[in-house]
């Protein structure tokens, strides 16, 4: 609980992280190419990923392995355990959140991989990535294209 | 003695003709078995009616339950056979022989297209009617009811052209618009005042609630206005823009099975759903009364402008089946008694009408009072049938009209209502005036030139073919049979007033 | 064995997947028995825990044997409602394979059918996995599989249209999913567990439940999985890709996509935060159901106005997803009962609608609503079963859809919420406009014929089918649908009336699953008679 508490703590993170995802957002929504738009998403996601390092953050905590020949950090802060066996979480980062944002940006690259290989098929199709051209083309109306 | 007999009869009653509709598809090449399809299926349908017959003469009722508890919450799929149902059952499935027969004369003598789609929502509609008819809840009542409107419009819109389409239009606007505007939210709202209970049964269904009167009165209207197959102002327009189907459409759906499914409807809220008792005590159905009287009165009035018989059979139509919703919002036994007679006895009467309309166009291709100086030399038969017809609409002996309107007559005197007895017999009157000038015309004017007819082929310069004047016959017959013999429709409805 | 079927149900699809890449590159004939047989599978595993639960109660399944509270475990529960959801994806899955048997576009095989074989078992190995995983953050990963599994459908099409669909449907699909993940990034930090079960023991202690942390997070996770659901006004990317996907894409996107977002929304309210919180500490009911009211009639009237088929049935999701937010935030039993009922009815007739719709655009000559003359006599079948998912949509008995609106509409009335009774009885209103328009238009034929008994005498007075089919003479090929296409089909709309008549039993899979929850259990006790 004393882990959570330290959590509730504002900090400046917050703020780094909200501020990159609304100019992720804003490229992604407001910018008129479609190139423009996905590096705007990138941005998004990154924001999404530094909040969950950084709540995973803990200063002078160790990496999360188990130490059994690491005497010094187990002796110096924990001197009525057994150094060999007990694993004191303080001690620790945590790394779950380190762990899932792996995952997140696998899923990162693969939805950008797959958005770039679209944007080279609309690129074909309308010979523009300028989204307000791609919708005039639409309008008029052309070969393979339904209006 | 049970007075509850667990059967699938009306199951299967019910089902005769939905199952002879795959068949009549089958056959579609082969137009003389798929016509004798369609009379097997009447013939067996009527048999399987007739069986229940003397069970519910006995006083007991037939139900079966088909499946249990939709939502497991006592809204099971229930059919249940009682006076009334066994009432118009009979009056539908008798009269779906008949008008089979004159379908046959009819489409065959007009060269009419798709008569195998025809046939097949033919069945498809009776089989919705008879289920309306041995409905055990409200919840299957509805979805009948609805099965109806969909089924028929195919029928309504047959011809296919224009008008067909507006006409379609507005049927189906008026009749599913206020099922689902306005029965269906009724029908949840009773449901959940209830607890869940929506089965028909000797008591109504509210009458153990603590409803009030307002929120009665809103229930009441929503139900009388959402069952708006009943034709009550200000819901009746589709009426006459579903007079563009072909005759035999007309006459079995909008003479009795659509329109009477309506009245139905509209009685069984008021003893099965609110029950006499709860709705003399809450004091609205008053209202209601007056509507129907209005709707009397302007119907009979706009009935007299119309110059197309068809579309002034419909608003005939519209005045009578408010008599019938008049007579059972009196809420006195004779009256009711006598609303539940008058669906039978206008059926017979009015399908006979639209029958005479219908021969008429084969043979002529006329389609308007006007042009109907001196057809009674030419169509001695239709013509005869046609006034007897009239002559039980309008309520005048010898014919079964005259007995449900004396009823319902007697009803509004026993009810103190003396303003909606005049109704009544104002009404009469009226129904003279706009139905007797057509026999006059008739009989007694001289023919008017015949050249510019345009006579279905095959018909010969006298009456239609015999597929169409043997039907309309029948039921002239019986509509004065009806006055002799009226015992087992005043039995039938004597068990649902019996006890009031 | 038995114990192994919440795997198993994804495993089989997932090894489809990749035994098609391996084994049958470029060969859609050897590829669709693969997709067949492992959907199958899914279908067996999902009918047999479904009984399995109904039998002996919810069902927990660690992966790997990774049992909480180590963290790492990714825990697979299934309980009465998602069993019923589970069935429904991999009938749906199955039925839309057998649809598009020639591949995405339903054409003459191509080499893109077995590319498009592997996207789509995936998409069905996402879909099963957000329904069946009880674990927050794997609720992320595998809605990110099933979401660009569907951007790569999307763009499988032919249409140019459908390509810039998927581009829209990426970026608004990804902000979706970040918003999902950052709240699930805030529910970490309070409750520092990922476990749905142990985040909602954490939740039911007062000074979590009071923390404004769990209320971001449930912020943030709602607008992601209301962006993922398409509920108005985060509806911006749905019509179009629906509209230009190629047939076989739209067949199981539409049905399930939103469907199984809306049960990650309830799933969310229902096991992560419980009914309790949400409903008392949240206290946003009243809003959300104005919001639901607004987007069904919104969804409504702008179906109205379209002249595309499928673009106008893309529209009735959005209405119809507006009746499963509004049911499930009454705060009430039936209106619970009736959302998650509905996934289930709206699953089967929109698999029905969009079926049909596919064959109408190849066969009939485009997806225009005015195209479609005299269908009804030139494919009668394919006619007869679109009648039936629109009677479902207006909500005729006995269909499916009418049973839902009936306990949406209980749960309305007991609850209060005027408004949303009014609603959705306008909205059956305006269905029944927008079929009876088709139905009209499928009817008629485009050139009215101007009196009935002018046409000439043909045998026993029946038009020969080519006089007919001239009426509609616009189409693109006139050759008749394929037994393929038909029969799926047929299924569907029979799914659609079995859904309905048994009603009965699978409502009470629902509330005997929601039973003792609080707000959203039933008060009474559950009643047999």
């Amino acid at each position: 609980m004393d882990l959570l508490n330290q959590y509730l703590i504002p900090h400046f993170n917050y703020w780094a992280y909200v501020i990159l995802m609304m100019i992720g957002m804003h490229a992604m929504i407001v910018k008129n190419n479609l190139i423009k738009k996905l590096i705007g998403m990138s941005i998004f996601q990154t924001a999404i990923i530094l909040f969950y390092v950084s709540i995973g953050v803990k200063e002078g905590a160790d990496i999360p392995v188990l130490h059994h020949h690491a005497p010094e950090v187990a002796e110096s802060h924990t001197p009525a355990a057994d150094p060999h066996h007990a694993v004191d979480p303080d001690h620790y980062a945590n790394p779950l959140p380190h762990v899932l944002m792996l995952t997140a940006i696998v899923v990162g690259v693969s939805t950008l991989g797959m958005a770039l290989a679209i944007s080279q098929s609309i690129y074909k199709d309308f010979d523009t990535l300028e989204e307000n051209e791609i919708l005039a083309k639409i309008k008029q109306g052309g070969p393979g294209i339904d209006v | 003695m049970p007075t509850v007999i667990h059967s699938s009869l009306p199951l299967w009653a019910c089902l005769a003709s939905l199952l002879a509709a795959p068949v009549i598809v089958l056959f579609g090449r082969e137009p003389t078995l798929r016509e004798a399809t369609t009379f097997a299926a009447g013939l067996l349908k009527f048999g399987l009616v007739l069986a229940m017959l003397p069970w519910v003469l006995d006083g007991r009722t037939v139900e079966y339950t088909l499946i249990e508890g939709i939502g497991g919450i006592h809204a099971p799929i229930r059919f249940r056979v009682d006076g009334l149902g066994m009432l118009f059952a009979l009056v539908a499935s008798s009269l779906w022989i008949v008008t089979s027969l004159y379908a046959v004369g009819y489409m065959r003598g007009l060269h009419e297209h798709s008569q195998t789609r025809f046939f097949a929502f033919f069945a498809i509609s009776l089989s919705a009617t008879l289920g309306v008819a041995f409905a055990g809840n409200l919840l299957t009542l509805y979805l009948f009811y609805e099965m109806l409107s969909l089924s028929t419009w195919p029928l309504v819109t047959h011809h296919q052209d224009k008008e067909a389409r507006s006409g379609g239009r507005t049927y189906l606007a008026y009749l599913v618009g206020t099922s689902i505007g306005f029965a269906l939210p009724a029908l949840i709202y009773t449901w959940v005042k209830t607890g869940g209970e929506i089965s028909f049964g000797p008591e109504g269904i509210l009458a153990s609630t603590d409803i009030g009167p307002a929120q009665g009165m809103i229930l009441l209207l929503a139900f009388v206005f959402g069952f708006s197959k009943a034709g009550l102002m200000p819901f009746h327009s589709w009426l006459p823009a579903a007079m563009v189907a072909p005759t035999p459409v007309s006459a079995l759906l909008h003479a009795v099975a659509v329109v009477k499914v309506g009245v139905f409807c509209v009685i069984r809220v008021f003893t099965g759903v609110f029950g006499v008792d709860l709705l003399s005590r809450l004091g609205v159905a008053t209202v209601i009364s007056w509507i129907a009287g209005f709707t009397v009165l302007a119907s009979s009035l706009i009935a007299m402008s119309q110059d197309n018989l068809k579309r002034r059979l419909a608003f005939s139509t519209i005045g009578q089946l408010a008599y019938i919703v008049l007579g059972v919002s009196l809420l006195s036994g004779h009256a009711v008694q006598g609303s539940m007679m008058h669906i039978a006895m206008h059926a017979f009467g009015k399908i006979t009408l639209f029958f005479c309309a219908g021969a008429i166009f084969v043979a002529t291709g006329r389609k308007y009072v006007s042009q109907l100086d001196g057809l009674g030399r030419r169509m001695p038969v239709t013509m005869a049938a046609f006034a007897i017809g009239a002559l039980s609409v309008t309520g005048l002996p010898p014919t079964g009209g005259l007995l449900s309107k004396f009823y319902l007559v007697w009803g509004a005197a026993e009810a103190h209502q003396p303003a909606l007895l005049a109704v009544y017999l104002i009404s009469s009157v009226l129904n003279g005036v706009y139905f007797f000038p057509i026999i006059h015309r008739a009989f007694f004017r001289p023919p008017i030139d015949a050249g510019e007819d345009t006579p279905g082929t095959g018909c010969c310069a006298g009456e239609a073919p015999l597929a169409c004047v043997v039907p309309l016959s029948i039921t002239a017959v019986a509509s004065v049979l009806l006055f002799f013999f009226p015992g087992l429709l005043y039995d039938l409805s004597a068990l649902m007033t019996g006890g009031k | 064995m038995s114990e192994q079927l919440p795997a198993i149900l994804l495993v089989a699809p997932l090894f489809g997947a990749l035994l098609i890449g391996v084994a049958s590159p470029g060969d859609p004939r050897r590829a669709f028995p693969i997709v067949l047989l492992s959907l199958s599978i899914s279908l067996a595993a999902t009918v047999a825990l479904l009984t399995k639960v109904v039998s002996s109660g919810p069902v927990d399944y660690f992966l790997g044997g990774w049992a909480e509270p180590l963290g790492i475990g990714i825990q697979l529960r299934v309980d009465g409602i998602n069993a019923l959801i589970l069935v429904f994806i991999a009938l749906i899955g199955l039925l839309t394979a057998i649809f598009s048997y020639r591949g995405p576009d339903d054409g003459e095989p191509t080499d893109k059918a077995p590319l498009f074989y592997i996207l789509y078992l995936l998409l069905c190995v996402g879909l099963l996995g957000i329904t069946i995983t009880g674990d927050a953050f794997n609720v992320f990963v595998l809605v990110e599989i099933a979401s660009l599994t569907s951007y790569g459908l999307v763009a499988m099409g032919s249409s140019p249209r459908g390509t810039l669909a998927a581009f829209n449907y990426i970026i608004m699909g990804t902000i979706g999913a970040s918003f999902y993940l950052l709240g699930v990034g805030y529910l970490y930090m309070r409750t520092g567990a990922l476990n749905m079960a142990q985040i909602h023991s954490l939740i039911a202690l007062p000074e979590v439940a009071a923390s404004q942390t769990i209320l971001v997070a449930f912020l943030l996770i709602l607008v992601g999985v209301w962006i993922k659901m398409a509920f108005f006004p985060l509806y911006g990317w749905l019509p179009n890709a629906y509209t230009y996907c190629p047939s076989g894409a739209s067949g199981i996107l539409a049905p399930l996509v939103t469907k199984v977002s809306v049960y990650v929304m309830i799933r969310v309210m229902l096991s992560v935060f419980g009914a309790g919180w949400v409903f008392q500490s949240a206290g946003w009911s009243q809003t959300v159901v104005w919001l639901a009211v607004i987007a069904i009639l919104a969804g409504s009237f702008i179906a109205l106005a379209q002249v595309e088929l499928k673009k106008m049935l893309s529209y009735l999701i959005v209405a119809e997803v507006g009746y499963m937010v509004g049911g499930a935030w009454l705060a009430n039993h039936w209106g619970m009962v009736g959302a998650i009922y509905h996934i289930l009815a709206d699953a089967a007739m929109t698999l029905c609608l969009f079926l049909a719709a596919n064959i109408f655009v190849k066969h009939a000559g485009g997806g225009r609503i005015d195209r479609l003359e005299g269908l009804f006599r030139r494919m009668p079948v394919v006619a007869g079963a679109f009648v039936v998912g629109a009677l479902s949509m207006i909500g005729v008995p006995p269909t499916g859809g009418f049973f839902s609106k009936w306990y949406l509409i209980r749960g309305g009335i007991e609850a209060g919420q005027w408004p949303f009774v009014a609603a959705l009885i306008l909205s059956s209103l305006v269905n029944a406009v927008l079929f009876f328009r088709i139905f009209e238009v499928a009817h008629f034929g485009r050139k009215p014929a101007d009196g009935h008994h002018h046409h000439p005498p043909h045998a026993d007075g029946e038009p020969s089918p080519e006089q007919q089919g001239t009426i509609g003479e616009t189409t693109g090929s006139d050759r008749k649908p394929r037994l393929t296409a038909v029969a799926p089909l047929v299924a569907a709309a029979a799914l659609v009336l079995l859904v309905g008549i048994f009603s009965g039993p699978i409502v009470e899979i629902i509330r005997g699953a929601l039973q003792g929850m609080p707000h959203v259990g039933a008060a009474a006790p559950l009643i047999g008679r």
